[in-house]
């Protein structure tokens, strides 16, 4: 399985994201945000974290505007596999590619500590190897992580499952650390092909450094290949 | 010509910064104050002379760049 990574001026979770998915077993490639294509053997895409551009403007605003991008959204057009996480699910709300926007955090401090989350669907190839209701610890470290969707768009994240995690305490109850609307972490779009979360499951490979539930977030996608 | 962009959350969206300076000004005895929203101002200086140009370039700029029109209302105002 090949895993291409994003990255732009200012990522910074490039390097952990291809330990974990090395960890996992796959081929990784860093590609940098000039480049017009994708590699051609890409099975999964991930916008990793950091602070593209500096979080000018709005987190994720200019990132969306790499040359890049325009390769992705094609990508992603023809059902290719796309996951970001923390800048990277903010690139992907900018550019129109999953549904809402990430608000300055409520209590507006940055927020950087292990926090739990619940499985709201496993019904696609993200999550299918956890079930609905487990709950795994993850670290959270963002800013803007404050997820807003007006009504009407969260009834329809709601018809078609895709909301995929939820900010929750150890035993699964709602626990919301940012004001995020539903205490919602992460969604994926209609077609099930564009994942985002707040989380960094990259950062929970090791039990040495506090958890490794993000081994079982991430071999979804490369048992799926 | 000049344009002056005003940016703020769309009403409904909670402003936690606004919520954070009501709150403090507040605390300092400012008793009079209903509501705090905050936004931010985007100057921007243009070659365009004619205003119905600059209002429509100025748009388009708020609708792909400037403004994210999920959570974000803009207002234009060219001198």
């Amino acid at each position: 399985m090949k895993v291409s990574i994003l990255q732009f001026p200012g990522t910074n979770c490039e390097y952990d994201t291809q330990y974990a998915f090395e960890k996992l077993g796959a081929t990784t490639e860093i590609v940098w945000h000039k480049a017009e294509s994708l590699p051609t053997d890409t099975d999964l895409l991930v916008v990793a974290g950091g602070f593209s551009y500096g979080d000018y403007l709005r987190s994720g605003a200019i990132a969306k505007f790499s040359p890049v991008m325009k390769a992705v959204k094609e990508y992603a057009a023809n059902g290719g596999k796309v996951l970001g996480i923390c800048n990277g699910f903010q690139v992907l709300t900018e550019s129109g590619l999953l549904p809402g926007a990430l608000k300055r955090n409520e209590g507006l401090h940055f927020i950087s500590k292990h926090h739990h989350l619940k499985i709201e669907n496993n019904d696609n190839i993200f999550l299918q190897e956890l079930n609905n209701g487990d709950v795994v610890n993850i670290p959270i470290a963002h800013h803007d992580g404050n997820y807003y969707i007006d009504e009407a768009g969260l009834r329809e994240l709601e018809a078609n499952n895709q909301i995929l995690v939820r900010y929750t305490d150890a035993q699964g109850e709602i626990k919301n650390p940012n004001g995020s609307v539903a205490s919602i972490a992460g969604v994926c779009n209609k077609e099930k092909n564009v994942f985002g979360l707040m989380p960094h499951p990259e950062r929970a490979m090791e039990v040495l450094l506090g958890s490794d539930d993000g081994v079982a977030m991430l071999q979804g996608f490369v048992k799926s290949c | 010509m000049k344009a002056i962009v005003n940016i703020s959350l769309k009403a409904g969206v909670l402003d936690s910064q606004g919520k954070a300076v009501h709150h403090a000004l507040d605390s300092l005895h400012f008793n009079g104050v209903k509501d705090v929203r905050v936004g931010k101002q985007i100057v921007l200086q243009l070659d365009e002379s004619d205003k119905e140009k600059a209002m429509a370039d100025v748009t388009k700029m708020c609708e792909e760049l400037l403004a994210n029109t999920v959570i974000e209302d803009y207002e234009i105002e060219l001198v």
